[in-house]
Order: structure tokens, then C-alpha cells, then sequence
């Protein structure tokens, strides 16, 4: 396999492996944060209060950890793929979400939100076919 | 009000924050082996470089305004504004990492943006 193969290979695994973790931490974090009732902004005792009472819920830690594992896999990409090609085709995160509610879970989608769906994966498809780095290695 | 203060250092703190991290990463150079060992010295070398600092940092604020907003607005209301990220994000990867987005990357950025908004207000 090429070098360039072989870099553009481990970049969308690990597109891939973002895309399953960061929006399962995006929302089990709206969840928990949710079940705990809001975060009030009216001191900045108050913020912290709100913010607190998230560590204590399970979905949030869940959240947390799922994001974390999101969060690796972004720092190994970005040491070598460029950002701008990273973090648009990330978003086909919102395709993969809508498509896996709608197989697993049965959720009726709109229409709307189908074209929405078909926009994104033709914009991560334009990104994809740009190089994964235009910066020279630095190293 | 406070949802738009809040929504706009989602956008600019986490853009920011996002090419300090880049910019440390690419400082450490293409990462090679993946087993746990070598990523964890990855990780280590990278708490190591002030870019990284500075941007955890600016995610850090980003990422609790953005709980403090789905605390208090549904992500189909949220969603579609953050996705102008998307846009900032590429204009600052030109302008500061000199990443060269060419059209065809800026149509696929904005396809993104349209798409994000569609799905979320759907």
C-alpha cells in the first residue's frame, strides 16, 4: 500500500471511530445534564452548583468517557491530517445518527431532515476528495 | 441574550481551541504505532507543549457553555447555530495553520453547514 493510501486509510478510521464516539457522548451528556435540571447563570456560585450536580449523574460520566475516547482518536488524527479536512467530514457523524435512529430505533425521520442527510454527505464527499494535509511535515 | 453570549464562545473559543490543539499535534508529528504504550507517550509528549494548554483550555469554556446551553434549549435549536464552526473553523485552519482549503474543500464546508442545519431543524 502507498504511503498517501495508507495515511488517507488511518484517517477515516479514525473518522470513523469519532463519528460512533462523539455523538454518543453528545447525547448521553444532554441527558444526564437535563435529568439534573438545568444550570442557572444567576451567580457564578450558581454555575458551578449546576455544573456540580452533573458529576453526580451516571449518563454524564457515560457522556464523558465516550468523548474522551472521541477526543483521543481527534489528537491522533489532527498530528498528521489537516483540520479543515478533518472537522467537516466528522459531521457525517449527523448522517450516521439519523440513519441509525431510523434503522435501530425506528424513529420517523422527515423528509427535511433526509435532505439534510444527503447535503452532508455530499459535502464530506467534496472534503474527501481534497488531499488529507496541504501543511509540510514538520518533523 | 445569554444564549448568544454563550453561543459565540462556543464558536470562537472552540475554533481557537481546536487549532491550539492542532497546532501542538502537528508540533508532535505523525503518530505511527497505536498501541496503548505509544499513545500514551503521544498523550504525554502532548501535555508537554503550551499549544496544547492554551487549547484545552479554550475547549474547556467552549465545552461548558455548551452544557450550560443544552441545559437550557433543545440541540435542534442549538445545533444549527454551532454548525457555523464549520466555517469558522476552516477560515482560521487558512489564515493561522495555512492549511490551503481549496473551492472544492469550501463547497464540502458549506454543503456541511447547509446539511447540519437541515438535519437539525427537520
Amino acid at each position: 500500500m502507498s504511503l498517501a493510501r495508507r495515511v488517507r486509510l488511518k484517517t477515516y478510521v479514525m473518522i470513523v471511530l469519532m463519528v460512533l464516539f462523539g455523538p454518543s457522548g453528545d447525547v448521553l451528556l444532554g441527558k444526564g445534564m437535563k435529568e439534573t435540571g438545568g444550570v442557572a447563570l444567576t451567580s457564578v456560585s450558581s454555575i458551578f452548583d449546576g455544573l456540580k450536580l452533573g458529576f453526580h449523574n451516571d449518563l454524564v460520566w457515560m457522556g464523558m468517557l465516550s468523548l474522551i475516547i472521541f477526543f483521543i482518536c481527534y489528537l491522533l488524527v489532527l498530528s498528521w491530517a489537516d483540520y479543515s479536512f478533518v472537522s467537516p467530514a466528522s459531521a457525517s457523524s449527523y448522517a450516521v445518527v439519523t440513519f441509525l435512529g431510523w434503522v435501530v430505533l425506528g424513529e420517523p425521520v422527515p423528509s427535511v431532515r433526509w435532505l439534510g442527510v444527503v447535503v452532508i454527505c455530499l459535502g464530506v464527499f467534496l472534503v474527501g476528495r481534497t488531499p488529507t494535509r496541504t501543511t509540510p511535515e514538520t518533523q | 441574550m445569554r444564549v448568544w453570549l454563550l453561543l459565540g464562545i462556543v464558536v470562537l473559543a472552540g475554533t481557537a481551541g481546536e487549532i491550539a490543539v492542532t497546532r501542538a499535534m502537528k508540533q508532535i508529528g505523525e503518530v505511527r504505532e497505536f498501541h496503548p504504550r505509544a499513545l500514551l507517550g503521544v498523550l504525554g509528549r502532548a501535555m508537554r507543549i503550551g499549544w496544547m494548554w492554551l487549547g484545552l483550555s479554550l475547549l474547556a469554556m467552549a465545552f461548558f457553555s455548551l452544557l450550560a446551553l443544552l441545559s437550557w434549549e433543545n440541540v435542534s435549536y442549538v445545533v444549527p447555530l454551532t454548525a457555523l464552526s464549520y466555517v469558522v473553523g476552516a477560515l482560521r485552519a487558512k489564515i493561522v495553520l495555512g492549511e490551503k482549503v481549496d473551492l472544492v474543500r469550501w463547497v464540502g464546508v458549506l454543503l456541511v453547514v447547509v446539511g447540519v442545519v437541515l438535519v437539525a431543524v427537520g
